[in-house]
């Protein structure tokens, strides 16, 4: 049963007559009871008739209560109805006609509130829990907990505007104190009505921070051009943007009631609102799930084969590639939408990559899967294993979004360990070369390769070898092991690229070198976490 | 002069044939300052990269060259002056100031470590550039007639 206080009343009487929806009413009363707006839409409205008709026949019995302190009084004004009554105490009485409250029966009974244009009316019935419910059902989601968000049509800030510009005035037509101004906001009231029965029905907990996103937009196209009058009135709170279709937005809008001054609000839009043909249109109900990460470590076999899809003009140059490799199964377990493949550094085509491997992260965009056991985790990394002879993964594991920072920043800061095969173009002895072990913190200028120079910016980096180790094969030939800081070109180092490498193994030697295999032994990383096999 | 070029990056060298990497010539002095306002070596270039897979670079700043632009003058100990030129169009990325601290380096490693320059056309043009030129075994061709020609 509705408690509302007297002081209601004409606000009751004002917005009933204008067609709004006893929902919204309690929430222009500031009634802070969620389960109050819960109640059926047929109880509510016959409460908030009682609630009219009550007061209707106190004063049809005159009752004058001399104890009464004069605040309970209230003054009733009708502009329409004739006679003012003056009781003792001096406040004046009105009797409302009871005409006046069969009309407010009749313009609220199966009309669309003038307010929230049927959101807290029909968007909160079974019919609609059921249709949302059902799309979720069947777009196959794995979730634990939802959070459910509602894009309303700007037009609902400008008509809640009115309606209580409508209230304001009214009760200052009536001499009556301005009620608060803490209205129970929309989407708060409906949410308070939704999330009960989304949660019954889907069997899982409404919750702010759920990562399983249900969302619905709403649309009145009916009444689309009626924040219109607000660029008028506030040009500069309407920018045209340039991918958005209408200049209107939410955010616009709402900037611009914040602006507009009340006596042009009212200049240009009737207050209260007037009543709607139709309802809103649902348009979309939308799922999505937040993205899960996938991290581990990759090794590279092959010495054709990319990092990424190499396409060029449309035109794959090389077979398949490491991200789509690993991607392919992963995608295929966790039903997502899309991927975005990172590493820790990179390898050319023709470079291997062996040890424990490159740290990566796969982020799953929109998983329907998003529940996966370790041991379904292992059985996963050993279908990406059999299936290709071309790369391993090791350390399969889903992991947060922050945890790929520890990955970004072994690209900068950690030593990689290479091994280089290398071919002189003047013959070698073992002792031309074994002063190479002896050198410690060797460093580089280098150049901008120019083999990348087309997409990189040409500059100048400091890198260091932090030791070396070489292995001498024959008078043309050696095998050199070094480690070296992140960002280090070991191709460059060891041909030079046309002098712009300095110093380079070429001119240690005194040689013209080249290089002919170049192996990645190492990435000094230690993330993500090993795990025992 | 010669061309070598791989992912749209040109690189400029003096071609075999040219009279300073004939036996006999010393270079005395490298210049690249092209005219009062014009020199190879203020060439600015910065260039802008996204951190991520899909790489925007633009160079800001860096001198177009045609065909025809000088890019050094050479002249040798026996008075002779030569003029390197682009020979083909494209934004100046860097010159070789090597070769103007160490001049030897362009005779010893004319198509390595004594490279003129480094050119990158643009990618429309990148294309039709390589195909206007002449392959190793063109080349050859072209000197053999010429020398053939001149007996």
């Amino acid at each position: 049963m509705s408690s509302l206080p007297e002081k209601d009343r004409p606000i009751v009487q004002l917005l009933l007559k204008a067609g709004t929806c006893p929902r919204c009413i309690l929430r222009f009363c500031c009634v802070g009871s969620q389960v109050l707006y819960r109640h059926p839409h047929k109880d509510l409205m016959k409460d908030l008739q009682e609630f009219l008709k009550n007061s209707q026949e106190k004063e049809d019995t005159a009752c004058l209560d001399v104890a009464d302190p004069p605040c309970k009084r209230i003054r009733l004004e009708h502009r329409e109805e004739g006679a003012d009554d003056l009781n003792h105490n001096g406040a004046i009485l009105q009797l409302p006609s009871a005409g006046d409250g069969n009309a407010a029966r009749e313009s609220s009974a199966g009309n669309v509130c003038n307010v929230c244009l049927g959101v807290l009316q029909e968007f909160c019935e079974a019919d609609f829990v059921k249709k949302v419910c059902q799309k979720v059902n069947s777009a196959d989601y794995q979730f634990t907990s939802f959070v459910f968000s509602v894009s309303l049509p700007p037009q609902l800030s400008v008509r809640e505007r009115a309606a209580w510009l409508g209230v304001k005035q009214q009760m200052r037509n009536l001499g009556l104190p301005l009620p608060k101004d803490d209205i129970v906001q929309l989407k708060e009231a409906y949410k308070w009505i939704i999330h009960p029965q989304l949660s019954e029905e889907l069997g899982v907990p409404a919750d702010g921070k759920s990562l399983f996103e249900v969302s619905v937009v709403f649309a009145h196209p009916e009444t689309d051009e009626e924040c219109h009058f607000l660029a008028t009135a506030c040009p500069d709170c309407f920018k045209p943007a340039k991918n958005k279709q209408s200049v209107f937005t939410r955010m616009a809008v709402i900037k611009a009631l914040e602006k507009i001054k009340e006596e042009d609000f009212l200049k240009h839009f009737p207050c209260p609102p007037s009543s709607p043909k139709n309802l809103c249109d649902a348009l979309e109900i939308q799922c999505n799930n937040g993205a899960v990460f996938v991290a581990g470590r990759y090794n590279k076999y092959s010495r054709n084969l990319p990092q990424t899809p190499w396409i060029i003009d449309g035109e794959r140059k090389l077979e398949s590639s490491v991200e789509e490799l690993i991607s392919e199964h992963l995608m295929a377990e966790f039903k997502a939408d899309s991927f975005n493949f990172s590493s820790s550094g990179r390898e050319d085509v023709d470079v291997r990559t062996l040890g424990n491997g490159r740290p990566f992260a796969m982020e799953l965009v929109n998983p329907r899967r998003i529940h996966f056991t370790a041991e379904e985790m292992r059985r996963l990394q050993q279908a990406i294993n059999d299936s290709s002879d071309k790369i391993q993964v090791r350390d399969l594991q889903l992991v947060t979004r922050e945890a790929i920072g520890r990955m970004k920043e072994g690209e900068e800061e950690k030593t990689k360990t290479y091994s280089a095969l290398i071919w002189t173009d003047k013959a070698i002895q073992r002792e031309d070369i074994a002063f190479l072990d002896d050198i410690k913190e060797l460093k580089l200028d280098q150049k901008t390769p120019l083999r990348v120079l087309h997409r990189r910016p040409l500059a100048v980096r400091c890198r260091l070898i932090h030791t070396m180790k070489c292995e001498y094969i024959d008078e043309h030939h050696f095998r050199l092991r070094l480690k070296t800081q992140a960002g280090t070109y070991i191709k460059e180092f060891v041909h030079g690229d046309f002098g712009r490498t300095k110093p380079n193994i070429g001119s240690l030697l005194n040689r013209t070198a080249d290089i002919l295999e170049l192996d990645v032994e190492s990435v000094d990383v230690d993330w993500p976490p090993t795990l025992a096999e | 002069c010669i061309v070598l070029s791989f992912c749209r990056i040109c690189v400029i060298t003096l071609a075999e044939a040219h009279p300073l990497l004939q036996s006999g010539k010393t270079i005395k002095n490298i210049n690249y300052q092209i005219s009062a306002n014009c020199s190879r070596l203020q060439n600015k270039v910065s260039g802008k990269s996204k951190r991520t897979c899909l790489f925007v670079f633009q160079i800001q700043g860096a001198q177009f060259l045609t065909e025809l632009a000088p890019l050094c003058r050479i002249s040798s100990s026996d008075g002779e002056e030569y003029t390197i030129y682009s020979c083909i169009r494209g934004r100046l990325i860097e010159v070789n100031e090597n070769i103007l601290s160490n001049p030897a380096l362009l005779q010893e490693k004319p198509s390595t470590e004594g490279y003129i320059a480094v050119v990158l056309p643009k990618f429309e043009e990148s294309k039709s550039i390589t195909q206007g030129l002449l392959t190793q075994k063109e080349y050859e061709e072209v000197l053999l007639k010429r020398r053939g020609s001149a007996s």
